[in-house]
């Protein structure tokens, strides 16, 4: 079985914004998405020892990601298809989940794994855009998955409760950060991943037309980054016995209760 | 009074040596294993890799991993801390022909320098000791020149292995095997987690520790092969900031007195430093001798009460802190060398023996030059051929430190920290002397006492800390957050220390750590071990740290 | 322009968040639809309207009887360009976030997320949105149509605006991929309460509790309000309370609509984990604890006697 993970590369720390492009600030440290750790450790799992399953992670990013991608290798990924582009730079939701759509199709993999959420962007949306585009079934939000004869089950974490779903492969499944501890990969491991194949393409490479890259190809904006709202003066209460009904008229006037 | 030593933790050296215990086919199997990935062991790998270009024959008997340097910290430069102001020297010879000083990650050369002796409410100028004159040299970030060098070292060949503790040495029949590292995984107890893993068996020819100041396996090395110098070591704790700043500062400062008291009771050697770094950034201190013995002192809180100075909050105006850390300095200069600076197939490099200028406040150029010559050792007795875990084949080196600039500029100095212990204005005089006549006065040698033995004193210094008001002046917790520690919480505890201690050493703990791992509380203290930035304080104090989980600790970027 | 509101209903109940969703659309001025996606859920078209849709268009369809997403986009993407809307707005759920990004795939439009307000600028529709854990707001916009848009759940309140609103019921028109995820089992209203990460209602205990203990304080006050249980690192490293509950750096990060912090310091370790909770209030006996300095209301005093006496007069209130 063939199982694709699509991960992101974030920056280490210190997230900021550069004022003057008004993106995220990546010249720092690079890292594997804590989130998507989960998803190469559930994809591992599921092939086990098995010889004939192979597992790829394929990402969007700027070439130095590679070296970030490697942790995936050094946790016993067993290839990295990394689609790096100039052009492919601002790409949005839209540009974006074109790009790994066409790079996953290459791939013609069973199933399709995404983590809980990427770090910088405190998005939850990227499988499902994928999905779409794929044109297969989808569970997210899974804390606990079986695969069997040809179809998956995911448990997914609701606000309601835990659903149960079913879908044939092949199928895009994202998990949630309960669905397991990655593991820490061995010194063997790192050391042997540089050994591993990586691979590089364009978007050109991929067939992404250039109306569907970068800024072109995506349809939302940042006008203006600044400071949030001041949470606005402290109100203090020293408790003289009526503290417990001012919290309540606090809460009421705040519509908090 | 109490002694912190009167109270020592239980650690036995014997826990950090083994022999290989995994099974030969799941050993890794390098050829050079370096232990740190600092100034000094980076330099060496990169010495390596420039010599083993020239020589293929020899890069071929050393495996596929000829050269591996192993770090702790999430990368190179992580748990890098300094000042600094480096002595460009070492650097250009490790890069002759390579790399000319412009391409060196270095900010601009110093060109002119201050000295103040402080008052709380003065700054008066004094002439710059010969010592600490500092014309020629660079500021650097020495986080920074570690990432740097880092990426020299790999594309000069050698594999860096970061998140990755050396925690025991592995010795077999008198020889230095290599290293084990750390077990990842592990719970508070001690258990295995579901992504438990356990560490391995690194075995090389030759193994380089380059751990910095404490290294753990240099402790266990000196100590297993009987290689104690004449002193024992002793350290001072640092503490600083990085500031970005509206007005560029262009000299170089150092300062001695206020906040240290000089009284001789005191034991408070030290002073602060600042440094520029570009326009924009400014980097200052404040470095104290851990034999210090008043139970209230707190660096960080001294570093804080420094910043309140008329100089110094001029400098930062308008000003933001945007990093904090902490880390010792080993301050027992040549008299605490190792007698011998390497045994059976290990050498000793950098700050972990202790090659630190105390006056003239250099260390990194020489972890670079030893680095350099600990490579061209081991190099040298593979190209001959011989058995390198021969007892002498190593003994190259020890003759290139003695013969190297390193050896002569320790020797001159190494009575000038102890004659601090007289006190300020009898140590200053004693360290004038000392300079004038190169060390010949006075003759022979000061003994050291190690800092756990001072006894302790209790005054009311705590009282004059300032309150921290978050723009000038920090608390510990939020600078610990700014070092970028995110260490897991439930990681088994790397610091050995009692916990059933009288209040006077709780409390000198608890003001001592940078970090706020310690707490007085009934009957003893409570550690907070995640909150550890693995400074070494404690282990000069009356405890003991040992390696963390790899990867864990500060993350620092620009220290 | 013309606005879409995604309603989300569950065991037969328009969701609070949903109608919130459509109050803010509303302030937008002009008209403001709805959609209703479902089995047996015709009924639920009235109470869109006593929130203000002007229109709501039914998609009543036993293929929609689970809470799926993929179905759903189909709808959207038929409805979308046959009726000329605009402007999609939901408020964010598991369900809702599938949907959204699913239909910004399939109609290539752009998707903005975490959204805590909306405006009319200049013509120009903006939306603000926290970032980096809460430490920038974001102004983004909208290249193209439709525009659709994800809100951060709490951001805003439902207004009663009751109205007979027009019902439109339209047929569907499924994709085969669409339909392949099949829910087995469909989740029902947790017993124990919301978990930290979904709850609108935090209530956390910290070391000034003094012991394992008196979280039963903090249990009951949650109960009352509806609320999850939250600790600190010092509680959790102290075993008095699960990890699975921690707020932090290291543990959860959290924006519930009110964080009520008990006998918490406060220190930018557990800060960082709740700093854009909407109302954080604050019970701490030390007049120094650094919480105080960013909490909307701080109280001085002794948490054992505040805090069941103000769960007692929420169970009054509630009664």
């Amino acid at each position: 079985m063939k199982i694709a993970v699509c991960a992101k590369v974030v920056p280490e720390q210190a997230r900021r914004i550069d004022p003057e492009t008004k993106r995220l600030d990546r010249s720092g440290e690079q890292t594997l998405n804590p989130f998507d750790a989960n998803a190469v450790e559930e994809a591992l799992r599921l092939k086990g020892d098995g010889a004939d399953a192979e597992v790829v992670l394929v990402s969007l990013g700027p070439e130095r990601s590679i070296d970030a991608l490697r942790k995936a290798l050094a946790m016993g990924a067993d290839r990295v298809v990394l689609v790096s582009d100039d052009t492919a730079s601002g790409s949005d939701l839209v540009a974006s989940s074109y790009a790994l759509a066409k790079a996953l199709e290459r791939e013609q993999a069973e199933l399709v794994l995404f983590g809980q959420q990427a770090n910088d962007s405190d998005g939850a949306v990227m499988w499902a855009a994928v999905a779409d585009r794929l044109r297969r079934p989808l569970i997210s939000q899974v804390a606990e998955l079986t695969v069997s004869d040809g179809s998956v089950r995911g448990k997914r974490q609701t606000e309601f409760g835990y659903d149960v779903i079913e879908a044939p492969l092949p199928a895009v499944v994202a998990v949630s950060d309960a669905i397991n501890e990655p593991r820490y990969p061995s010194l063997k491991g790192i050391m042997g991943a540089k050994k591993k194949p990586q691979e590089t393409v364009s978007l050109a490479d991929l067939g992404v037309e250039a109306e569907h890259a970068g800024e072109a190809g995506s349809r939302t904006e940042v006008y203006a980054i600044g400071e949030p709202p001041p949470r606005g003066e402290t109100q203090r209460i020293d408790d003289d016995g009526s503290a417990p009904e001012k919290i309540v008229d606090f809460l009421l006037e705040r519509k908090a209760l | 009074m109490t002694r912190p030593s009167d109270f020592p933790p239980r650690f036995d050296v014997s826990e950090a040596i083994a022999r290989p215990t995994d099974p030969e086919d799941e050993r890794i199997e390098v050829g050079i294993a370096i232990v740190g990935a600092g100034p000094a062991g980076l330099a060496c790998a990169i010495r390596l890799g420039q010599l083993l270009e020239d020589a293929p024959a020899v890069a071929e008997r050393l495996g596929e991993v000829p050269v591996a340097v192993i770090e702790k910290g999430k990368q190179p430069g992580s748990h890098l801390l300094s000042g600094a102001v480096i002595n460009p020297r070492a650097l250009q010879r490790l890069f002759a022909g390579r790399k000319r000083l412009d391409e060196l990650p270095f900010y601009a050369p110093v060109e002119e320098e201050s000295v103040y002796f402080l008052t709380s409410s003065r700054a008066v100028r004094i002439p710059t000791p010969p010592t600490m004159k500092n014309h020629g040299n660079r500021v650097a970030s020495l986080s920074q020149l570690g990432r740097w060098l880092g990426e020299q070292a790999e594309e000069a060949g050698a594999i860096v292995l970061p998140e990755t503790a050396a925690t025991k040495l592995l010795v077999d029949h008198g020889r230095v095997r290599g290293v084990r590292t750390g077990d990842k995984g592990r719970g508070r107890n001690g258990e295995e987690l579901t992504n438990f893993e356990p560490g391995s068996d690194v075995v090389a020819r030759i193994t380089v520790l380059a751990e910095g100041t404490q290294g753990h396996l240099t402790g266990a090395a000196i100590e297993r092969f009987s290689l104690e110098g004449e002193n024992p070591q002793v350290w001072a704790l640092g503490v600083k900031e990085v500031w970005r700043v509206a007005k560029p500062l262009r000299r170089v400062i150092h300062t001695l007195g206020w906040p240290l008291r000089r009284g001789a009771k005191y034991r408070e050697f030290g002073g602060s430093f600042i440094y520029p770094m570009g326009d924009d950034m400014v980097t200052l201190g404040m470095v104290v001798g851990l034999d210090y013995r008043d139970v209230e002192l707190s660096v960080h809180d001294l570093l804080q009460e420094l910043k309140t100075h008329r100089l110094v909050r001029k400098l930062l105006d308008g000003g933001e802190r945007i990093a904090w850390g902490a880390k010792t300095i080993p301050e027992g200069g040549f008299l605490s060398l190792p007698k011998r600076l390497h045994a059976p197939g290990v050498l000793l490099a950098g700050d972990g023996p202790g090659f630190v200028n105390v006056p003239a406040l250099k260390g990194i150029h020489y972890a670079i030059e030893t680095g350099a010559l600990a490579a061209e050792a081991a190099f040298a007795a593979l190209q001959r051929g011989e058995a390198v875990g021969r007892r002498g084949a190593l003994a190259s080196y020890d003759e290139a430190v003695k013969q190297s600039f390193v050896w002569r500029d320790l020797e001159q100095v190494r009575n000038m920290r102890q004659a601090f212990g007289h006190g300020f204005w009898l140590g200053g005089a004693m360290a004038g002397a000392m300079t004038a006549s190169r060390g010949k006065f006075p003759p022979g040698d000061s003994g050291t006492e190690p800092d756990a033995d001072q006894e302790l004193l209790r005054t009311n210094r705590a009282r004059r800390y300032p309150a921290p008001d978050g723009k000038l002046t920090f608390d510990k917790l939020s600078s610990v957050f700014l070092s970028g520690n995110k260490t897991r919480d439930d990681a088994p505890s790397h610091i050995r220390v009692q916990t059933e201690v009288p209040p006077e050493l709780a409390e000198l703990w608890t003001r001592m750590c940078p970090a706020q791992v310690y707490e007085p509380k009934e009957g003893g203290v409570e550690v907070t071990p995640s909150n550890c930035v693995q400074c070494g304080a404690i282990t000069a104090k009356g405890g003991r740290l040992t390696p963390a989980e790899g990867g864990s600790g500060p993350e620092y970027t620009v220290t | 322009m013309t606005i879409l509101v995604f309603l989300e209903h569950h065991e037969g109940e328009l969701q609070k968040d949903s109608l919130s969703v459509l109050g803010k659309a509303l302030q937008l001025g002009g008209d403001v639809d709805a959609l209703i996606a479902g089995s047996g859920v015709e009924g639920l078209a009235v109470q869109a309207g006593k929130y203000g849709a002007k229109k709501v268009y039914v998609a009543d369809d036993p293929a929609l009887e689970k809470p799926l997403p993929q179905p759903r986009v189909d709808v959207l993407a038929k409805l979308i360009p046959e009726q000329g809307i605009d402007t999609v707005l939901f408020a964010a759920t598991v369900l809702t976030a599938d949907v959204a990004a699913g239909l910004a795939a399939r109609l290539d439009a752009g998707l903005n997320w975490d959204l805590v307000d909306l405006a009319d600028q200049d013509g120009k529709l903006v939306g603000k949105r926290p970032a980096l854990g809460d430490t920038v707001y974001v102004d983004v916009g909208w290249t193209g149509e439709p525009r659709l848009a994800l809100f951060r759940t709490g951001a805003f309140d439902p207004v009663e605006s009751p109205a007979e609103p027009e019902v439109q019921k339209i047929e569907t028109q499924l994709e085969d991929f669409s339909t392949q995820a099949k829910m087995i089992e469909q989740a029902h209203e947790e017993s124990e309460g919301p978990s930290i990460e979904d709850a609108d209602v935090i209530v956390a205990g910290g070391r000034g509790l003094g012991g394992p203990e008196n979280f039963a304080l903090v249990e009951d006050l949650a109960k009352a309000l509806g609320g999850a249980v939250a600790a600190t690192r010092a509680v959790v490293d102290a075993g008095w309370y699960p990890y699975s509950t921690q707020v932090g750096q290291t543990g959860k990060t959290v924006t519930p609509r009110l964080y009520i912090a008990v006998g918490i310091s406060g220190a930018i370790q557990h800060k960082v984990g709740m700093q854009g909770s909407n109302v954080i209030v604050a019970i701490n006996k030390d007049p120094n604890a650094p919480i105080f300095e960013y909490a909307d209301l701080g109280v001085v005093g002794d948490l054992h006697e505040i805090v069941p006496k103000l769960t007692e007069l929420v169970r009054q209130r509630a009664a």
